[in-house]
């Protein structure tokens, strides 16, 4: 079967019977979820807001396919680099969209990607900087209906 | 309705609000409104702007009542445009009665409309901007904001064409968009292609590859002023409208790229950064609060008509309402990079002031001609006002979902929140082109289908928080989806999920069952498989079994917490 975005299904005036029909009854991750797998990746340690840009769309244009781009501000020397980078998306039904390793060879820490959005929630994306601390930011982006701007 | 003499006793003479001559109040009491009056400007400067925006294709002088709700939440509350009716009057200190309060507020429009007469007709706008260019010959820029080409029979039968070649006539210096998206991405491809001046959408982007789909900016030069002008298209055009038109292209706020073109268009010189935007006024509110280094924001969209600049840090914005009712003139003076100082005059275009332009009127009628039979034809009547604006609901959307819910036997109607359409006053005849006025555009299928209460109350949560999300950037710039056959309670500054409530079937009074499927019908799917007559088809319907339209206040939506 065809997936169906959450968009198309709540798309206004969608199809006959498409509430009922559609609703995919799938166990969302908890929000406690996403928190643990960024738990896992500092290994507990507290991670500090900034350093780390995530650039997405304030709303999905298409939940299936959502442009993503995370930059980190590091000079990306042999003493002063960016290891890892997570993303974590809180409201997937598995949260854990992908994970980023740098080198000082990389030049700079950038990376972009597209990933899949069930439904509005936050992205939260974490850096882990070669001195062993750790920068996240968070950003929501929202799934809507739409159809009605004008 | 007020006499014209009770409405000259009210008029007073308070400050000028749309310019440097005397006020106009004034001289409506002397019954000698011209246009000299209307267009009087002392030069400033070195720089002038002229903004037109949200036309909607209207080529004829309408009636366009403004709203009377139009609630700002967040930061925005009770902050222009989200001050109307007499509120809006004292803000701005307008005479009630006055020409002025005619045309920003819904205060006693019907009255005034047949005092003051229908506004714009793209004929008068072009004598506005002949006397703009007259004054300012090497001074001038003339930038259109978009929403241009739809909202007109003629404009749907042409696909756009007939504002094409009467923008041509016009000669703006560049333009952005937003509906004319919806006439699909090979149409706006074909006519953007043609085009004498520059289409520009720093904020589109090719979906595949993310590079630039349009112009993002094009450099001028006036009164020896480098000029950059940065376009921005209506961000959630594949969101609002529908995304199968334009596949291939993506939107977005995307605040960084204005950042890095206002930077970039400096370091090629600009002395002076002007952003051309559809974004909506809270939108580029934010924008111009966190974007440094643009010097004029020339607002569209929302519709919103500002008599003054409203500062936002160093940056002017400004709002020129929408149909044809004014044109904008900012006189700036810019030395060294800066803005030293400006003059505002939002123009309002009175159609029996302002003498139309004859040749632009030639274009106009020949434009028209091969149409007329179709545009006079009467299809009905109203005894009751009929207009659109306004956060809950219109009359003129009353009567699309009565016609709806009777013609598509249906217990439920969706009107989407468009704020385009001008108004009609009691007693005119509804001719087609007033009905198209009001649906014209290119997926009108009136659809039919079920939907559960549960899914009922997610479209009304998801539209509410598109119009009062807090935070402007999660905004879309539309009003609240109009429901016939159905009642609500909504608090607009509770979060998403939590603002409708009470939800009532109105034929029988009982309260929305979440798990009960409801028959319910609409029209402007954004679903590519819509299936169903178009809009116009079934009120054209409806009409003629009920030729005479009154339309009742309705108590159906109850707002609270506000």
């Amino acid at each position: 079967m065809k997936e169906v975005t959450r968009r198309e299904t709540l798309a206004l005036g969608a199809a006959a019977g498409a509430a009922a029909m559609f609703a995919p009854y799938v166990a969302w991750a908890a929000v406690e979820e996403a928190n643990a797998l960024i738990a896992k990746f500092t290994g507990g340690k507290a991670a500090t807001d900034g350093k780390i840009t995530l650039q997405m769309p304030e709303i999905a244009e298409n939940g299936s396919t959502v442009p993503l781009s995370v930059s980190v501000d590091s000079p990306m020397t042999k003493d002063n680099y960016v290891k890892r980078v997570i993303i974590v998306a809180d409201g997937n039904p598995r949260p854990e969209v992908a994970t980023f390793n740098f080198t000082p060879r990389s030049g700079v820490a950038e990376a972009s990607t597209r990933m899949r959005l069930a439904k509005t929630q936050n992205i939260v994306a974490v850096a882990e900087m070669s001195d062993g601390s750790f920068h996240m930011t968070k950003r929501q982006v929202k799934v809507t209906i739409g159809g009605c701007g004008g | 309705m007020i006499s014209r003499r009770e409405f000259l006793q009210v008029v007073a003479a308070t400050g000028a609000i749309f310019g440097a001559s005397a006020p106009l109040a004034q001289l409506a009491a002397q019954q000698k409104i011209t246009q000299q009056d209307l267009l009087g400007f002392t030069p400033f400067g070195n720089v002038t702007i002229a903004h037109l925006t949200d036309i909607h294709a209207q080529l004829k002088p309408i009636w366009f009542r403004e709203p009377s709700i139009n609630l700002g939440v967040g930061d925005a509350e009770g902050k222009p445009p989200h001050i109307t009716g007499s509120d809006l009057l004292a803000y701005y200190k307008i005479a009630p009665g006055s020409p002025e309060a005619y045309a920003l507020s819904s205060e006693s429009f019907v009255a005034l409309a047949r005092e003051y007469g229908r506004m714009g007709g793209i004929d008068r706008i072009a004598t506005v901007l002949n006397h703009i260019r007259a004054e300012r010959p090497d001074n001038t820029l003339l930038l259109d904001g978009g929403d241009t080409w739809q909202g007109s029979y003629t404009s749907l039968q042409t696909k756009g064409g007939d504002m094409v070649e009467i923008m041509n006539a016009l000669k703006p210096d560049a333009m952005t968009g937003h509906w004319e998206f919806t006439l699909g991405a090979d149409r706006v491809t074909e006519i953007v292609d043609e085009l004498p001046f520059t289409f520009l959408g720093a904020n589109i982007f090719d979906n595949e590859w993310n590079e630039p789909a349009f112009e993002p900016v094009k450099m001028f030069e006036r009164g020896g002023v480098k000029i950059a002008v940065i376009g921005q298209a209506f961000p959630y055009t594949p969101i609002a409208n529908p995304r199968w038109m334009i596949p291939n292209w993506s939107f977005g706020i995307r605040e960084d790229e204005i950042a890095r073109q206002v930077s970039a268009a400096r370091n090629n010189g600009a002395e002076l950064v002007i952003l051309l935007s559809h974004n909506g006024f809270d939108v580029d509110r934010k924008l111009a609060s966190r974007v440094s280094g643009i010097d004029v924001v020339l607002c569209g969209h929302t519709h919103d008509a500002l008599p003054a600049p409203l500062k936002v840090g160093n940056t002017l914005l400004i709002a020129s309402g929408s149909s044809g009712k004014f044109v904008s003139r900012l006189d700036l003076d810019v030395k060294g990079g800066n803005v030293l100082d400006y003059r505002y005059r939002l123009i309002p275009v009175f159609s029996d002031v302002i003498e139309p332009d004859a040749e632009v009127a030639a274009l106009v009628d020949k434009i028209r001609g091969p149409y007329q039979s179709d545009l006079t034809e009467v299809i009905g009547r109203t005894d009751s006002l009929l207009y659109r604006r306004g956060n809950f609901n219109g009359t003129i959307d009353d009567l699309f979902c009565d016609a709806m819910l009777e013609v598509r036997d249906a217990e439920i109607a969706l009107s989407p929140g468009f704020r385009w359409g001008p108004s009609l006053l009691p007693g005119e005849e509804i001719t087609r082109e007033a009905l198209y006025n009001a649906c014209a555009m290119t997926y009108p299928t009136a659809y039919r289908t079920t939907m559960t209460g549960a899914f009922l109350k997610e479209v009304l949560e998801d539209v509410a928080d598109n119009l009062f999300n807090p935070d402007p950037y999660y905004q879309q710039g539309g009003d609240m989806v109009r429901v016939g056959g159905l009642g609500y309670t909504i608090d607009p500054v509770k979060p998403i999920g939590k603002r409708i409530s009470d939800m009532t079937l109105l034929k029988d009074g009982s309260a929305i069952d979440p798990s009960r499927a409801y028959t319910v019908t609409g029209w402007a799917s954004i679903n590519e498989n819509a299936e169903g007559p178009p809009i116009w088809e079934v009120v054209e319907t409806y009409l003629k079994a009920h030729p005479a339209v009154r339309i009742e206040q309705n108590d159906a939506v109850k707002v609270i917490g506000v």
